[in-house]
């Protein structure tokens, strides 16, 4: 092995490790606002690289009737509960919210296609249907069971995914598709050639993660976040609203989801059912940071990074098994250092 | 006849009579559901009764097909042969990560479970030896004393006298000694350890019960389709299978076989229907899978088996036990020896010091109040003295002998028993199987006499003694209700009689006279002189004056994790400090 080889693999490794770094991120910023263990989180990376992909190639994504149609159920159920609680007053709003914005998103994407926007046009669109679908599926799939435990949201969260692939594989097919790169510059640094494409990987990644610090440490609903966080009943006392928080984390993860699924998108071909793996992995590093610490989880997604670069130089068959093998390790950390006595579930 | 023995009669009967009456097309379905019902059936245990979860039970699956298959196409072993291996190896993966991962809180369960997942379907698509993405054909048939198991009817026998088996077993194991403690494990780890339970243990003999179920699913698969290959053991099939046990319900060893059978004929018939429907290839019944999964957790998180058994009229399954022999008794050391000695025992949570260096003794033969305004860290002391949690610092003897080094399951073994402030019955449980907890460690049969029902005498006996300390609390009469089903103040009750089960030489009640009646609690005291003049040892936390002051001998008072006072009821009631911090605030 060469010092050039290692130097490409770092390269490679780093740029997958920030994607995984920021699904980690997200995925350790629902759990501990939510205790949901996102698995869907993976199918916003695919939708948002797949849909981005059909617009370039000039054909409607089938996102935007995903949306409508999530939308329609989301304003059903609100619908249904605001008549229960005589609130009537509501309505207006939950139309607005689930029912207009998602068709407005919808018209702008079927006008747009045919014109072949610019490509920043393109993506902002592509977040405009993706992003949305956060909250929507927050609130169809997991409101009704906020209280239920960490393992009946799990099943939930895998029933989501089930649904979600299924829908991906209706509406993009089974073929990969690759999008456009944002530049095709190169750079020469030392014995290296630097993708700009890469460069775009890790710039957005590092701004996206100073941004959710500022969110965090900065901004009220950061902190009301921060505070459900750590203790969900306690928020609740203060005022905090308990299904705002949930629908905001979960469109904080659709986000960075959708944006890492962009990032990507013109490095790897993806298939519909790509980003659960992918999901996986930034999951491998939030658990090598132990679900707890958001620098940890990230430091762990670059591991996973790193590891699954050198691991394909190696042993390109057995890539998945060993970044999966990875947590064993870490696991046998976790459970020595762990006392038995943990908090039990109510009955 | 009882209605439940008519249901499994009739079902029995239909299983009997399925493969000549069906065609072909329905026998192999029978068998698909066969298969999923053994994998099922281990989740049930696993994830519905002991409560951890897996998405992995498809790659035990996949190693016993796979074992098989490579032993009786590459080293033409027979199937007999195979068998054994096939299972040893899962044991051994099972027993592996198992070890690791049991141990750990919830949610990190299910997620290794799905990364072993991939990680071994990625290691059977790619070695050689398996035939990599393309499987391994030719495998041979089973043969039993010359029969040879080659059609689906023949592979229909098998399959279901295994699934019938493991079911059998399945249910002995629950309605036993190891069972009960299994049932325990979900919500009530810490109590189960308090009684002597290994809880961790325990975790893992069920996974390795569930992931050999797997692997016997396994072998039958690869012996009945001829034919190995990665694609039915990826991730989507474990999670097929969890679907199953949450649909049928987790509540009941029958739910596994009414999970797989919807699912399994519900998958059949949305392949049918579906692409007719929408005119277009695609994985339909995925979506639908998914929205029923998440409409029916909505809607209930206990499954289908609950409504099926409505259907049967309840009969009383268990019933009362018969007489036995008692069961043996530990030594008891004389009254007046010194029994309980603490010194300086310290607790710290963070910056809140929940006990400070606090020092108190007990001889036999005693009640002990131990009293204090809430939040003095009473029940906290009773976590240190009953290795609940451990101690920071200071000593805590018993007979003479440290303790605070030791788990609470080996305290327990040496004659504490104990009550929770916080009711830790399992609701479900009747009150007599929550009252044989406390004697778990009065029994020694295992998971697997109980599964062969070698353990009905010592059984028999441990139900008996149940049954005595139920009689002696007063609730002979709801020997049979579920524990969860009981007033509050009933509930404290069937905890000291669960504590009495464990024959204690030192008994421990926090707070046992809240929630009960005037008359309620004469008895209660009267109980507990009784036990005092047996020799048994009580160390009381409570709040209702009149109870404590007529009945302790001596009292120990805390405020703010500190001894305040120490002496006898009437010295306590006058002593000005104490009604300073604690019964003046009553006035």
């Amino acid at each position: 092995m060469t010092p050039e080889i290692v130097a490409w693999l770092a390269q490679d490794g780093i740029t997958n490790g920030a994607i995984y770094a920021l699904l980690a991120l997200a995925l350790l910023l629902v759990f501990t606002v939510t205790r949901v263990i996102f698995v869907p989180q993976g199918e916003f990376i695919a939708y948002a690289a797949l849909s981005l992909a059909l617009m370039e190639s000039g054909r409607v994504p089938g996102t935007i009737y995903i949306l409508l149609a999530g939308g329609a159920l989301a304003a059903a159920m609100e619908v249904a509960s605001a008549v229960r609680q005589h609130a009537l007053a509501r309505l207006p709003r939950i139309l607005a919210l689930y029912v207009v914005l998602p068709a407005a998103v919808a018209g702008a994407v079927w006008w747009a296609v045919p014109r072949n926007l610019a490509q920043w046009a393109q993506v902002l669109l592509v977040l405009a249907m993706v992003v949305p679908l956060g909250p929507i599926m927050y609130r169809v799939a997991y409101q009704p069971l906020a209280s239920a435990s960490v393992l009946v949201l799990f099943i939930v969260s895998m029933a989501v995914h089930y649904v979600m692939m299924g829908l991906s594989l209706v509406f993009f097919g089974g073929e990969g598709l690759r999008s456009r790169p944002f530049s095709d510059g190169q750079f020469q640094l030392g014995v290296l050639n630097v993708s700009a494409q890469s460069l775009w990987v890790v710039a957005a990644s590092l701004v996206l993660i100073a941004a959710l610090w500022f969110l965090f440490e900065r901004s009220i609903y950061g902190k009301a976040l921060r505070a459900t966080a750590v203790n969900r009943v306690g928020a609740r006392l203060v005022g905090i609203p308990a299904n705002l928080m949930g629908q905001l984390s979960f469109l904080l993860a659709a986000f960075i989801g959708a944006v890492s699924g962009i990032l990507i998108s013109p490095i790897t071909t993806l298939y519909y059912d790509t980003g659960f793996i992918i999901g996986l992995k930034g999951f491998v590093g939030a658990i090598l940071g132990g679900m707890v610490s958001y620098p940890l989880a990230a430091l762990g997604a670059l591991t996973v990074g790193l590891l699954e670069s050198f691991a394909s130089f190696w042993a390109s068959a057995y890539k998945e098994s060993i970044v999966f093998t990875l947590i064993i390790p870490v696991l046998v950390w976790l459970s020595l250092r762990s006392r038995h006595v943990e908090e039990e579930e109510q009955e | 006849m009882n209605p439940a023995r008519a249901a499994f009669g009739l079902f029995l009967g239909f299983l009997i009579a399925a493969p000549f009456a069906l065609p072909e097309f329905y026998v192999t379905l029978m068998n698909y559901i066969g298969l999923a019902a053994l994998v099922t059936l281990g989740l049930v245990l696993l994830t519905g009764v002991a409560g951890l979860m897996s998405f992995g039970q498809q790659a035990f699956v996949g190693i016993g097909a796979y074992a098989t298959g490579v032993l009786t196409t590459v080293y033409a072993i027979s199937p007999w042969l195979s068998l054994p291996a096939g299972l040893a190896l899962t044991g051994l993966a099972a027993l592996g990560i198992g070890a690791i991962t049991v141990r750990l809180s919830g949610h990190y369960l299910p997620i290794s479970t799905i990364a072993w997942g991939i990680a071994l379907y990625f290691v059977f698509g790619n070695l050689e030896i398996l035939g990599r993405y393309n499987g391994l054909q030719g495998v041979p048939p089973i043969t039993v004393a010359g029969w040879t198991v080659d059609s689906g009817r023949d592979s229909y026998v098998l399959i279901w006298i295994a699934t019938l088996a493991a079911l059998v077993a399945a249910r002995n194991l629950l309605d036993s000694r190891s069972g009960r403690a299994v049932r325990a494990l979900r919500f009530r780890g810490t109590m189960a350890e308090s009684f002597g339970v290994n809880t961790a243990r325990l975790k893992l003999v069920v996974f390795l019960y569930a992931a050999l179920l797997a692997a016997l699913s396994g072998w039958l698969y690869a012996h009945f389709l001829r034919f190995v290959s990665p694609g039915p053991f990826n991730v989507n099939a474990g999670i097929e299978y969890l679907f199953m046990a949450v649909v049928g319900g987790a509540s009941s060893v029958w739910g596994a076989v009414v999970g797989a059978s919807v699912l399994t004929m519900l998958k059949e018939w949305l392949k049918d229907i579906l692409p007719a429907l929408f005119e277009q290839s695609g994985n339909y019944e995925v979506i639908v899978f998914g929205v029923l999964m998440v409409a029916l957790l909505h809607r209930t998180s206990a499954g289908l088996m609950p409504a099926f058994a409505r259907l049967v009229p309840a009969s009383r399954q268990a019933s009362r036990p018969g007489d036995a022999a008692p069961l043996a008794r530990r030594e008891r050391p004389r009254a007046g020896e010194p029994l309980l000695d603490v010194r300086a025992a310290h607790k710290q949570f963070g910056g809140l010091v929940a006990v400070s260096h606090l020092s108190f003794d007990m001889k036999t033969g005693e009640i002990l109040g131990l009293i204090g305004p809430n939040g003095a860290g009473k029940s906290t002391m009773f976590n240190l003295i009953t290795g609940v949690l451990a101690a920071d610092d200071g000593e805590i003897l018993f007979r003479g002998e440290r303790i605070d080094r030791l788990l609470a399951r080996d305290i327990a073994r040496r004659g504490i028993g104990r009550t929770f402030q916080h009711v830790n019955l399992v609701g479900a449980m009747s009150v007599l199987e929550n009252v044989a907890i406390g004697a778990h460690l009065r029994g020694r049969h295992g998971t697997v006499a109980s599964i062969l029902r070698l353990d009905r005498a010592e059984e028999a006996r441990l139900r008996a003694e149940a049954a005595r300390q139920v009689e002696r609390v007063g609730l002979g009469e709801h020997l049979l209700d579920a524990a969860g089903s009981l007033p509050l103040g009933q509930q404290r009750l069937v905890e000291i009689a669960r504590a009495l089960a464990a024959d204690p030489v030192l008994l421990l009640l926090d707070e046992p006279a809240a929630g009960l009646r005037y008359r309620e609690k004469q008895s209660l005291a009267a109980l507990l002189r009784g036990l005092r003049a047996e020799g048994i040892s009580i160390l009381l936390v409570e709040h209702d004056m009149d109870f404590v002051m007529g009945l302790v001998d001596r009292l120990v008072v805390m405020d703010f994790g500190e001894k305040l006072a120490a002496g006898l009821p009437q010295e306590i009631q006058r002593n000005p400090a104490v009604i300073e911090a604690y019964l003046g605030g009553i006035e």
